[in-house]
């Protein structure tokens, strides 16, 4: 057996945070593309500019800025600490609120550019049929989407598990709570275990490679949505 | 009579060029004080300069193997640079052990830690950070250090792990462990810790922590490599080392 159990531990947090991840970018992502993709409001360009931000950041701005922030003398780590929620910092939950951050324009993205795509008339032939905005969203503008869905769904989720300068800024590399797969390579290679790390990196690599190659043969690059 | 001493003044501005050599250093995270003053003294008095690359001595291994442009490592441990020198990447007979490292458990805040490290066994904390004792020195001499005390098992729950000994000084800096296992050179300034509360591990704790430095292939042919590990055994130089809280050998 080439995985030790700490290193199955680690893919097996990794995955809960992705999926947890994904989940909660739907969940804001979509109606926050939504409204970038269809407001004529002045805020546009600087919220667009906001959710785009992580893609151009280095993870230790990202990082640092967290370990802050969430800090115990941090603005945000007062307002956990005072909510009894404790500091996120070195927590599961942590992790789960910088990977929505680091994440966020992987899953908002795709999604604007597929609600951007759907015909104006689509959405006024569903109106004049007596559809309300909310039954116009999900009978057509999410089925018009789905190539954006799961645009979304797919780069958000490779793109946590992908993730390693923030978690190792704010999380504390704690087995089971912050100890994902990257940052187990990284103490394997540390650590001149030089085998142990091949066999999760090499998985690491695969597992990118085919989910790529899944999102592409679905969903080829260049139609709506990516 | 003025010819010959203008020749004479080109020559010394040529010769002074060609020896003025550029040295890579690899250093130990928790050595990045003490070198930046040593760096600057060095070039101060040998013309020639260094730059430092700071780091996890585990990551500078790994670099050096495949091939990065360092000519000196200043490692945490004993160990790397001897496994160097084994492989025939450090150039043999240069090692010597340029500081002993000494712990510390420090706190930020003024009397959170007593001077006898008591807070182990009966303190009220969320959080203690330690380096990841799997790659860093400073993390195994820390969990030696409560297995001495016995404080080891109901501890580790509590542990925060950073990725070198910068990283650990920085989760308890910023806050978000209220205590950690640090380096003494990390918050010692002119021989004394200079903000907060510390405890300083009596040596006797933990297996010493030797760092060695040894020149590395690359370095084998530049002057400045050699002159720099001249530099570090010079007064000078071992009283900036001292005056950060190492022993020395």
């Amino acid at each position: 057996m080439p995985f030790s159990d700490a290193d199955l531990a680690a893919v097996g947090l990794t995955l809960r945070l992705a999926g947890l991840t994904t989940l909660l970018l739907l969940l804001a992502g979509t109606p926050l593309a939504w409204w970038l993709a269809r407001t004529r409001s002045p805020l546009k360009g600087a919220v667009g500019a906001i959710v785009a931000l992580p893609l151009v950041l280095p993870p230790t701005v990202i990082g640092f800025y967290l370990l802050v922030a969430l800090g115990p003398n941090g603005p945000l780590g007062q307002l956990t600490t005072a909510l009894g929620l404790g500091t996120l910092p070195f927590t599961f939950s942590g992790l789960v609120v910088a990977s929505v951050l680091y994440s966020l324009p992987f899953v908002v993205q795709p999604l604007t550019n597929a609600f951007a795509a759907i015909p104006e008339r689509l959405l006024e032939a569903a109106a004049t049929l007596r559809a309300g905005p909310l039954d116009t969203f999900f009978h057509v503008a999410v089925p018009l989407a789905r190539p954006g869905f799961l645009s979304a769904m797919v780069l958000g989720f490779a793109h946590t598990v992908g993730e390693f300068g923030v978690v190792l800024m704010i999380g504390g590399n704690i087995p089971g709570q912050t100890r994902v797969v990257s940052v187990q390579i990284y103490d394997h290679v540390e650590a001149l275990e030089y085998a142990q790390a091949h066999w999760l990196a090499g998985g690491m690599l695969v597992f990118a490679f085919l989910v790529l190659l899944a999102l592409y043969t679905i969903n080829p690059p260049g139609r709506r949505g990516l | 009579m003025r010819q010959p001493s203008l020749l004479v003044a080109v020559l010394a501005l040529f010769s002074a060029g060609a020896s003025a050599e550029t040295v890579q250093l690899a250093v130990a995270a928790n050595f990045a004080g003490p070198v930046k003053r040593i760096v600057a003294d060095f070039e101060q008095s040998t013309g020639h300069k260094a730059v430092v690359s700071t780091g996890a001595t585990g990551k500078f291994y790994a670099q050096i193997v495949n091939g990065a442009p360092f000519e000196v490592l200043l490692s945490a441990d004993d160990e790397t640079p001897a496994r160097l020198e084994r492989e025939g990447r450090a150039q043999s007979g240069t090692r010597f052990t340029y500081a002993v490292g000494r712990l510390a458990l420090w706190s930020p805040n003024a009397g959170v830690v007593d001077g006898e490290g008591a807070v182990l066994k009966t303190g009220d904390f969320r959080r203690l950070a330690l380096a990841n004792p799997k790659v860093a020195p400073y993390g195994q001499a820390a969990v030696e250090t409560m297995k001495a005390q016995g404080t080891h098992e109901r501890l580790s729950p509590r542990f925060v792990l950073g990725e070198n000994i910068a990283q650990t000084h920085q989760f308890v800096a910023s806050g978000n462990a209220e205590l950690g296992f640090v380096a003494l050179s990390q918050v010692t300034r002119d021989g004394k810790v200079a903000e907060g509360s510390a405890w300083i591990v009596p040596a006797s704790m933990h297996a010493p922590i030797r760092q060695d430095a040894a020149v590395l292939l690359r370095g084998k042919d530049n002057p400045a490599a050699a002159a720099f590990l001249a530099f570090l055994r010079s007064d000078k130089a071992r009283a900036v080392i001292r005056g950060f809280g190492y022993d020395l050998p």
